[in-house]
C-alpha cells in the first residue's frame, strides 16, 4: 500500500509569504494516502532532505510529495534524497507552489487554496508512479565545437588538454572569429591580434584538436554522449592537403572586386583569397560567385601558376556524419546592419561607418595599413563623433537589450583616434556609460580625462551632409539641456549585436531553446549559465548573448569543464522514461511508427501476430506514438495515462 | 448582476518550453488567475484529445495546450502532432455542444513568462464572456 510522505517547503519567505503552510499541511494529513506530513523553511537544505531521509526510516513512507520550487529545480536534489535510503527515486513528485503558485498569485487565501489542490494533486498522482530503473548506455567521448572564435577555440582547447579529442567546426576559412577582427582590446589596449593567434596556432598544432573549416552543421541527430552530427564541407575550389600557403594566386587573380569581409566590407579582395594574412589555416578559398573561371569557364590564371596544382575548380560540397557525445555552440554574433537608421544615412554617407569598420580602419593590417584616413576622400578626419546605442536600447527600431560591449569599445575607439590623430577631437553621444567589469570604468574615465574626449548624454537625432563634405550630427546634450550639433568629417555607429543569422535554424536543429532576439536560452539563468535544456549541449560565446573577450573565453573554459565532466564516466545515464508497447493489447497498425521522430518503433512478431515493438536505447520518451495508439496499448513511463488523468481528475 | 464563479482553467503544457515558460512567469513575478491548473506532459505530443474532453468533463471552463513554437519542438515534430489532434478535436467539441473557444491552443516558448501570464489572463477574460448555458447542457451529456 501506498503510504505517502508529504513535504511542504517554506522557501523562506517565498512561498510562506504568501501561502499558509501549516494550513496545507494540516488540510492534507489525513487524506487516506498519507501516511507522514510536515512542513520546513528550506526543504532543499540538508536538514530538508534529513527529513526525507527520516521519515523513511522511522515512518516506512513509500512514496514522497515535496511542495515547493518548480521540479526545473529541485527534483534531482529529492530524487537523490529518496535514493540514499534506498527508495526508487523515481517515488517522488513534486507540488510547484512557488513558480506556479506563490509568486503569480496576489492574494494570500488564493493562494493557500491553490496550494492545497496542486500539493492534494501530487499526493493522488504519486500513488500511480511506477519504480523506474536508469537507462545505461555507452558515451562517445570526443567533443564538437561549433563555433572557432575565441570562446570556441578556448572550449576546443581545454578540452584537448584534457585529454579528449575535439571537433572545431568553423563556417568561414579560418578560425578566429571576431576577435581577429579587432586591432586593440579593452581595457588593457593590449593587440588583439597578438593575444589571440598564438592560441589559433595552439589549436591548429594540439594533436587532439581536428579543425574544420568551411563546414556548418547540417543535422544533428541523438542524444547525450551518442551524438551523431552531419557536416557539410562548402566548395572551397582549393585541395587543402596540396596547398602550400603561398598566396601567389590572391596576387595573380585578376578579378579584384570582392568586397572583403574580413575588412568589413571597406576594400575589395581577390576571388582566390586567404581571409587574413594570420589565418588559420592559410588556405584559400575561391568565390564562385565571383571566379571567372567557375562562372564563364575563362580566366584560370590560379591553376596555371599553382606551384603545388592546388586549385580543383570541379570541387563540390560533402557531407559527412560524425559520432560525438557533447556539444559546445559557440557561434557568436554578428554586427547589426544600421541601414535601418535612414536618419543616420541609412549606410548611405560612406563617412559614416560601424564600430567593427572602424576597428579595421585602425589596424594595421587593414585595409590603410594602420592609417586612420576617412573612406570617401582619404582625409584624416580632425572631428569624429562616436554614437552608441544604434539598435541597442531602442525598442522602436531594433532591439530593446543593452549590446553591453559597445560603451567599452567606444572609449577604446575613441583612445586609438587619439593615438592615430594627436590632434583630432571625439565627441561621444550616450544615453548611460556601463562599465562593470573589472578597470572599466577606470578605463572610461582615461578616455574622458586624460584623452581629453567629450561625452555627450543624448541620442542622435539626424545625420546630414554638408557640401563642404563635413557630416553635421545633430544631438542634445541633456546634462544641460540643450540641443546641440557637432560638424565632424567622419561618424562611428556602435551598432548592436546581433544572432548570427542562421542562429534560429541551428538551434532547431540541436533542439535547444532561443529567446525572442535569437540568442540561445541557457537552462537557467544563474546556476546552468552554460546547459541548455538538452542534455550533452553546452553554450559558450556570444550565441547565448552579447558578451565581452574575458567573458566569453570564461564560458568557453567552462563549457569545456562540463564536457570533461561528463567525459569522465564510461556510461551515459538515460532517463528511464520511455514508452513501451504491450504486445497483448497493440493491433500491429504501426501508426505509432509514422509519428515517431526518432525512428525507435519497429515491426516483430508476436506469436502469429506483428506487433509494434520500442527500442529502449532509441527513445526519447515524447509520448507522441502513445496519444496516436488507438488502442491503448503504449504506455510512457512517468507521464503514463493513469498519472495524467489521475492529474487532469484529482483537481478541484 | 448574477455574481460567476471564476472561470476554471486546466492548461496542459510541454516540460520544455512553456512548462518553464510558466516557471518564468513566476520567476518574473508576472501574476495571472489563481484558478489555472497545469499539468505537464512531456511534449504537446503527449496530449490526447481524451484529456481535453476529461476535463470538461470533470468541471473545467477551458483548457488550454500549449507546446513549443513550430520548429522548436525539443522532438522535433510532437507540436505538429498536436496541432493536427486539437484541429479535430476542436470540431468534435462544438460537435458535443461545448463552444470550441473554450479550448485555447497556443505556442509559448521558455522565455515567454510574459505571455503566458497574458494568455491565462486573457483566456480568462474570454470564458468569462461565454459563461452561458452551453456548458452545463453539453457537461450533463458528456457525462451520461
Amino acid at each position: 500500500m501506498a503510504k505517502v510522505g508529504v513535504f511542504v517547503c517554506h522557501c523562506g519567505v517565498n512561498i510562506a509569504a504568501k501561502v499558509d503552510v501549516k494550513k496545507v499541511v494540516d488540510t492534507l494529513k489525513d487524506m487516506p494516502e498519507v501516511g507522514f506530513a510536515e512542513e520546513y523553511k528550506f526543504m532543499c537544505s540538508s536538514p530538508g532532505q534529513e527529513l526525507i531521509r527520516k521519515a523513511i526510516k522511522d515512518n516506512s513512507i513509500n512514496r514522497v510529495v515535496v511542495a515547493a520550487c518548480s521540479p526545473r529545480m529541485h527534483l534531482p536534489t529529492f530524487q537523490k534524497a529518496l535514493a540514499s535510503e534506498g527508495l526508487n527515486p523515481y517515488l517522488v513528485s513534486m507540488a510547484n507552489i512557488r513558480e506556479q503558485c506563490s509568486w503569480v498569485t496576489d492574494d494570500p487565501d488564493e493562494a493557500t487554496q491553490k496550494a492545497i489542490d496542486l500539493v492534494a494533486r501530487q499526493i493522488k498522482r504519486v500513488v500511480h508512479q511506477d519504480p523506474l530503473d536508469d537507462i545505461y548506455v555507452p558515451m562517445t567521448k570526443t567533443a564538437i565545437v561549433i563555433g572557432g572564435g575565441i570562446a570556441g577555440i578556448q572550449a576546443a582547447l581545454d578540452i584537448a588538454d584534457g585529454n579528449r579529442k575535439v571537433i572545431l567546426l568553423e563556417k568561414s576559412p579560418s578560425i578566429g572569429g571576431r576577435m581577429a577582427q579587432l586591432d586593440e582590446t579593452f581595457p588593457t589596449l593590449d593587440c588583439s591580434q597578438c593575444i589571440l593567434t598564438p592560441k589559433m596556432v595552439e589549436a591548429a598544432q594540439h594533436p587532439n584538436i581536428e579543425i574544420r573549416v568551411n563546414s556548418e552543421v547540417k543535422k544533428v541527430d541523438g542524444y547525450v554522449g551518442n551524438f551523431e552530427v552531419t557536416i557539410e564541407k562548402k566548395a572551397t575550389y582549393v585541395d587543402a592537403q596540396k596547398c602550400i600557403g603561398c598566396g601567389i594566386c590572391q596576387e595573380k587573380c585578376p578579378v579584384k572586386i570582392v568586397p572583403d569581409e574580413f575588412n568589413a566590407g571597406l576594400n575589395t579582395r581577390a576571388a582566390i583569397a586567404i581571409p587574413f594574412p594570420q589565418a588559420v589555416p592559410a588556405i584559400p578559398v575561391i568565390d564562385p560567385e565571383y571566379c571567372r573561371k567557375i562562372k564563364e569557364d575563362k580566366c584560370g590564371v590560379c591553376a596555371k601558376i599553382c606551384p603545388a596544382e592546388a586549385i580543383v575548380f570541379d570541387d563540390a560540397p560533402k557531407q559527412e556524419t560524425v559520432s560525438v557525445g557533447a556539444i559546445i555552440v559557440a557561434t557568436g554574433y554578428k554586427e547589426m546592419d544600421p541601414a535601418v537608421y535612414t536618419e543616420y544615412g541609412g549606410k548611405k554617407y560612406p563617412d559614416v561607418i560601424t564600430g567593427m569598420q572602424f576597428e579595421r580602419l585602425v589596424s594595421s593590417t587593414g585595409p590603410t595599413g594602420g592609417e586612420l584616413k576617412r573612406p570617401s576622400d582619404g582625409v584624416i578626419p580632425k572631428t569624429v563623433v562616436f554614437v552608441q546605442c544604434v539598435g541597442s536600447r531602442d525598442e522602436s527600431k531594433a532591439h530593446a537589450y543593452c549590446s553591453g560591449i559597445c560603451c567599452m569599445y567606444t572609449a577604446k575607439h575613441t583612445m586609438l583616434y587619439k593615438h592615430h590623430v594627436p590632434d583630432g577631437q571625439g565627441y561621444v553621444s550616450y544615453i548611460d556609460v556601463r562599465a562593470p567589469g573589472k578597470t572599466y570604468e577606470e578605463f572610461v574615465r582615461r578616455a574622458i580625462e586624460e584623452e581629453g574626449v567629450r561625452y555627450l548624454r543624448g541620442r542622435v537625432a539626424k545625420i546630414r551632409r554638408l557640401q563642404n563634405g563635413k557630416y553635421r550630427v545633430y544631438t542634445e546634450d541633456t546634462l544641460v539641456g540643450r540641443a546641440v550639433h557637432v560638424d565632424a568629417d567622419m561618424v562611428v555607429l556602435a551598432s548592436a549585436v546581433e544572432p548570427q543569422k542562421d542562429a534560429v535554424d541551428l538551434a532547431q536543429m540541436l533542439g535547444i531553446a532561443y529567446d525572442a532576439d535569437g540568442f540561445y536560452t541557457e537552462a537557467h539563468p544563474k546556476l546552468k549559465p552554460i546547459e541548455t535544456a538538452s542534455a550533452g549541449i553546452f553554450l559558450a560565446g556570444a550565441c547565448q548573448g552579447p558578451k565581452d573577450i574575458p567573458t566569453s573565453v570564461q564560458q568557453g573554459s567552462a563549457a569545456a569543464s562540463k564536457v570533461l565532466a561528463l567525459f569522465a564516466r564510461d556510461t551515459m545515464v538515460k532517463s528511464p522514461q520511455i514508452a513501451t508497447v504491450d504486445p497483448t493489447a497493440c493491433t500491429g497498425c504501426l501508426t505509432c511508427s509514422y509519428v515517431c521522430h526518432y525512428s525507435a518503433i519497429e515491426e516483430k512478431e508476436f506469436g502469429k501476430h506483428r506487433v509494434a515493438e520500442i527500442i529502449p536505447g532509441k527513445c526519447q520518451g515524447c509520448g507522441a506514438c502513445v496519444a496516436t495508439c488507438k488502442g491503448k496499448a503504449i504506455t510512457l513511463a512517468g507521464f503514463s495515462d493513469d498519472e495524467i488523468y489521475e492529474e487532469i481528475v484529482s483537481c478541484k | 448582476m448574477q455574481i460567476e464563479k471564476e472561470p476554471r482553467i486546466l492548461a496542459i503544457l510541454c516540460k520544455w518550453c512553456s512548462y518553464a515558460g510558466a516557471d518564468l512567469a513566476g520567476t518574473s513575478r508576472f501574476n495571472y488567475p489563481a484558478n489555472v491548473r497545469i499539468v505537464q506532459v512531456p511534449c504537446s505530443g503527449r496530449v490526447d484529445p481524451i484529456m481535453i474532453f476529461k476535463a470538461f468533463v470533470e468541471g473545467y471552463d477551458g483548457v488550454m495546450v500549449s507546446g513549443c513554437h513550430p520548429g522548436d519542438c525539443h522532438y522535433g515534430t510532437g507540436n505538429y502532432h498536436a496541432r493536427r489532434r486539437i484541429a479535430v478535436a476542436r470540431r468534435l467539441l462544438e460537435f458535443v455542444g461545448v463552444h470550441p473557444d473554450r479550448m485555447h491552443f497556443t505556442w509559448i516558448s521558455a522565455a515567454e513568462g510574459k505571455k503566458f501570464a497574458e494568455v491565462c489572463s486573457e483566456f480568462t477574460d474570454k470564458l468569462r464572456h461565454l459563461s452561458g448555458t452551453e456548458k452545463t447542457l453539453a457537461r450533463k451529456e458528456l457525462a451520461t
